[in-house]
């Protein structure tokens, strides 16, 4: 189907990319995203590609497919994929070669697929494009490459929108996108970031399977040290465009040799180590040991839910239109509850972890503690009094909102970007903190200063900030009105492992001096782990078990906490 | 489908209800007294009142407008004072010739501009890209009337192209049978070639000059768009599949780019209505425009409520069809309605 001599000989290597150099044309000039970096990968194997945010590894493979947008090219090197230089290819060769030669499988698979075609088409559009079914047999084919990728009622999948599919489901379409031809080699851009743990070990199964059974090669490139370990044979790491490390995985984690591997090895949670463990060996050392808070006993706790429920009514068409016309609808619609009657409290210092998959309704339960929606039934008593009967509408302008805080998920969107930090912080004080505004300023440097925030970034705009200056900014601005209780919204799931080791002992050294609480909403149980002294498992709107956190950890009654835990990729140290 | 169309016509009713108040006040609060004027300059007091007694202009405004309504609710449209015909007849008439030109323009505008903006995003950066947005940014500078002078300067006067700018058809061509009021169409179906040549010749200048002044939005909104959709992860994944060109562009990108570029459509057609009035007065054209204006120069308060009625009535049908276009584009809108 295309002129290209591939060569299939065993002795070379699927992919070799030698002294690759890709440049980004910017203002600022020429920046080097990749430096002479040199990849090899035989056939059959599986190559895991880890680094932080910045370090090159997803412009690599851009560089490998030749997708890299407008502004960047590569420089120098060369990349040959069974023997031939993609390099020098012509872009009509090197489209046929996509898809049905190399493939690859993105991280948001929402985003991967066009949001307005059906997946059966979109599907069949790469069968027809590498021409592996005529027009007659596509759609069966479509189904049957559907039916490989385990969606179950593919028949009927096959005319789904992207939007109608569960998350899971959509990574599914696009791997069967991306295997629909049976190419020859796999890249997965961080494939799991975003999905459920018990989801991420579904889907990565899927891959592992479905590309050893064809003897394909595999390139993952992620984060997550434990994902690369759990399923590579060989390991490279990245740091800003260079490749710093290449080995085995088991030695790669036994004994890294780089101290980049090092500090990112470090600073993953895991089990068996404190927060402290995650830093840095010298920062470590520096850091005062965590000294056990003793959590309040005896005085009446801080925070008590009881029986809480949330419902959301059903709504559909037929209903909107029979009561359009002032009829009955011909069956009451069953509300949907998101919350279901659930029972929990928090004492003055402790940290309670909420864990559990997308949909279960920790969001919703720390949205309604936090009282920024409005219950169906149960009671919200906070320092003693139900301030579930308050609606939430006017809970912002109460005494009460000072005690209650929340840190949110995403730090780039939960800040105003045109606020400068100083006056992202400053913007409770101004609204609920009775200062003059002369002593806002002030009290933005002491808060800056708490939470490590260099003092000469106050004026800057989150868009000149890093990730970490951002979630730094976001918890500045939560503590600043004294909080009892604060809410964290999985408040390090955006960031990199190294800076979300800093951010998590930043905020247990914080609810130390400061004795607050912390309700902390998170689907990575590793980090509940460090972080918390109880945790609360959710599933479907109801606690499935809650304890100390050792004991639910190691322990677990419930079999749905064993599947989440189990489910969990560790890396073998 | 049905549905949605079903409930966004029940949410027009409020809305045609405000239209009828609000032209009939309109027509009230405007300066200009009917009486004095069809009373003529020779008037007395006593005439006046009388011209006013028998225009109902005496009455209090809500009998006034009990009675607008109702006639309204029986296809009365009143009638024109300084021409004395139905104002619903000559709004029939004069719609078709109104709707021809301004969907021709449209028409036009859309063929040009929206190739126009896929290459200029496809092409970021390169001629075409600066040609797109030379041509977009000369054609709404110029005011409609003055391109329309120009075109007929240019096409007409120096060139001798084509046809005196006079009406939708010259002295000789023979009028097609009514069927849609549309010529181009009447004279297509009845097999009438020589009126329709005759038809578009007249037509074409006008059509062209409403189609320049609405080449910018189009442009600018598609290549707009054309971007934002190009950079999407959706058409990487589509890239990395090997997808060709075409599909890429036409298939994922520009039917996922045509949400904003319908919803500006609806906007350019309604800057177009507006602009047709001026139009029709360079062209000498027989629509709904220039009857309108003529009225209002007069205080002739029936048409200009029959045209605003029309115009609004009009409008929501567009908003309507709009609506029905997104749903057919995106099966996102279609779960919500």
């Amino acid at each position: 189907m295309t002129n290209t001599t591939l060569i299939n000989d065993a002795t070379v290597p699927l992919l070799d990319i030698r002294d690759l150099t890709v440049e980004f044309a910017t203002r600022r000039g020429t920046v080097q995203a990749v430096r002479n970096i040199n990849i090899s990968l035989a056939k059959g194997e599986t190559l895991g590609i880890v680094g932080e945010s910045g370090s090159g590894k997803s412009v690599t493979s851009y560089a490998v497919m030749r997708i890299l947008d407008r502004a960047g090219r590569i420089a120098e090197g060369s990349v040959m994929f069974s023997g031939v230089d993609l390099r020098a290819m012509p872009e009509s060769q090197m489209r046929d070669l996509r898809g049905r030669e190399m493939s690859m499988i993105f991280q948001s698979p929402r985003l991967a697929l066009n949001p307005i075609r059906k997946v059966g088409h979109q599907i069949e559009d790469v069968l027809m494009q590498h021409a592996q079914a005529g027009n007659d047999a596509v759609s069966e084919k479509a189904i049957e490459v559907l039916d490989q990728v385990r969606i179950a009622r593919p028949r009927e999948r096959y005319h789904a929108y992207p939007f109608e599919l569960s998350g899971g489901m959509c990574q599914r379409v696009v791997i069967a996108l991306a295997l629909a031809c049976r190419p020859q080699l796999l890249i997965a851009d961080e494939p799991t970031t975003g999905l459920d743990v018990t989801t991420q070990k579904a889907v990565m199964d899927l891959v592992v399977e479905l590309t050893r059974e064809r003897g394909m090669s595999t390139i993952l490139i992620t984060h997550d040290l434990g994902l690369a370990a759990a399923y590579c044979n060989k390991v490279v790491v990245m740091e800003k465009g260079n490749v710093v490390e290449t080995a085995r995985s088991e030695t790669i984690f036994r004994s890294p040799a780089h101290a980049y591997t090092r500090k990112l090895m470090r600073a993953t949670p895991r089990p068996g180590i404190s927060l402290r463990d995650l830093l840095p060996e010298d920062e470590a050392a520096r850091a005062a040991l965590i000294a056990e808070t003793p959590v309040v006993v005896g005085e009446p706790p801080l925070l008590v839910v009881d029986k809480l429920v949330k419902e959301y009514a059903r709504k559909d068409l037929a209903t909107t239109m029979s009561k359009l016309f002032g009829k009955k609808p011909a069956v009451v619609p069953d509300a949907f509850r998101a919350v279901d009657g659930i029972s929990f409290s928090i004492a003055r210092g402790e940290s309670v972890g909420l864990v559990g998959e997308s949909g279960c309704g920790k969001s919703t339960t720390s949205m309604m503690v936090m009282r920024l929606i409005d219950k169906t039934s149960g009671s919200i008593t906070f320092g003693g009094e139900d301030i579930g009967e308050i609606p939430a509408r006017n809970f912002a302008t109460l005494p009460q909102r000072k005690r209650i805080q929340m840190v949110f998920q995403d730090p780039t969107d939960s800040l105003n970007p045109r606020f400068t930090a100083a006056r992202a912080i400053a913007d409770p004080l101004l609204q609920l903190g009775g200062i003059g505004r002369g002593e806002v300023r002030s009290r933005c440097e002491e808060l800056a200063t708490q939470v490590g925030l260099p003092l000469d970034l106050l004026d800057r705009f989150p868009h000149q900030l890093s990730g970490g200056q951002k979630a730094r900014v976001g918890i500045a601005r939560a503590i600043a009105l004294k909080p009892d209780l604060i809410i964290l919204d999985e408040p390090t799931a955006a960031l990199d492992v190294s800076v979300q080791a800093v951010v998590l002992n930043l905020l247990q050294d914080l609810k130390d001096s400061l004795g607050m609480s912390y309700l902390f909403v998170s689907h990575d149980l590793n980090v509940v782990r460090l972080l918390c002294d109880r945790v609360i498992v959710m599933r479907a709107g109801q606690i499935v078990e809650q304890g100390p956190t050792q004991r639910v950890m190691d322990a677990p009654e419930a079999s749905y906490t064993r599947d989440l835990l189990s489910a969990i990729p560790h890396p073998p140290i | 489908m049905l549905a949605t169309i079903g409930k966004r016509l029940v949410t027009v009713i409020p809305t045609l209800i405000g239209v009828v108040i609000v032209t009939f006040l309109l027509t009230r609060v405007l300066p200009g007294d009917p009486a004095v004027y069809f009373a003529g300059p020779a008037a007395t007091p006593e005439s006046i009142a009388e011209v006013r007694k028998s225009l109902g202009l005496d009455r209090p405004l809500p009998e006034q407008f009990l009675r607008y309504v109702s006639d309204l609710a029986h296809g009365n449209f009143g009638n024109s004072l300084s021409t004395g015909r139905p104002v619903i007849t000559e709004i029939a008439s004069r719609l078709p010739a109104s709707a021809e030109l301004t969907l021709l323009g449209l028409v036009l505008s859309i063929i040009i501009a929206v190739p126009l903006g896929i290459l200029a995003a496809v092409k970021q950066g390169s001629w075409i890209d600066h040609t797109c947005r030379i041509v977009a940014t000369a054609g709404v500078s110029l005011p409609v009337f003055f391109t329309g002078l120009l075109l007929v300067y240019v096409f007409y006067f120096q060139l001798g192209w084509s046809p005196a700018p006079v009406g939708r058809l010259d002295a000789f061509a023979s009028t097609p049978p009514h069927i849609t009021g549309f010529y181009l169409i009447d004279s297509l179906v009845t097999g009438n070639f020589e009126s329709f040549r005759a038809a578009f010749a007249q037509l074409i200048l006008p059509a062209l000059t409403l189609c320049i002044f609405s080449l910018a939005p189009i442009t600018r909104m598609t290549r707009a768009s054309m971007l934002a959709v190009l950079a999407s992860e959706f058409v990487r994944t589509a890239r990395a599949s090997g997808l060709d060109d075409r599909t890429v562009i036409i298939t994922y990108a520009f039917r996922n780019a045509m949400l904003p570029v319908v919803t500006t459509l609806g906007m350019v057609f309604s800057f177009l209505l507006g602009a047709n009035v001026l139009v029709e007065k360079v062209f000498a054209w027989p629509g709904i425009g220039s009857y309108a204006v003529e009225a209002l120069l007069q205080s002739d308060f029936a048409p200009v409520q029959g045209f605003v009625l029309t115009m609004a009535v009009l409008y929501v049908a567009l908003n309507l069809l709009i609506d029905i276009l997104y749903g057919v584009i995106d099966p996102r809108v279609r779960l919500e309605g």
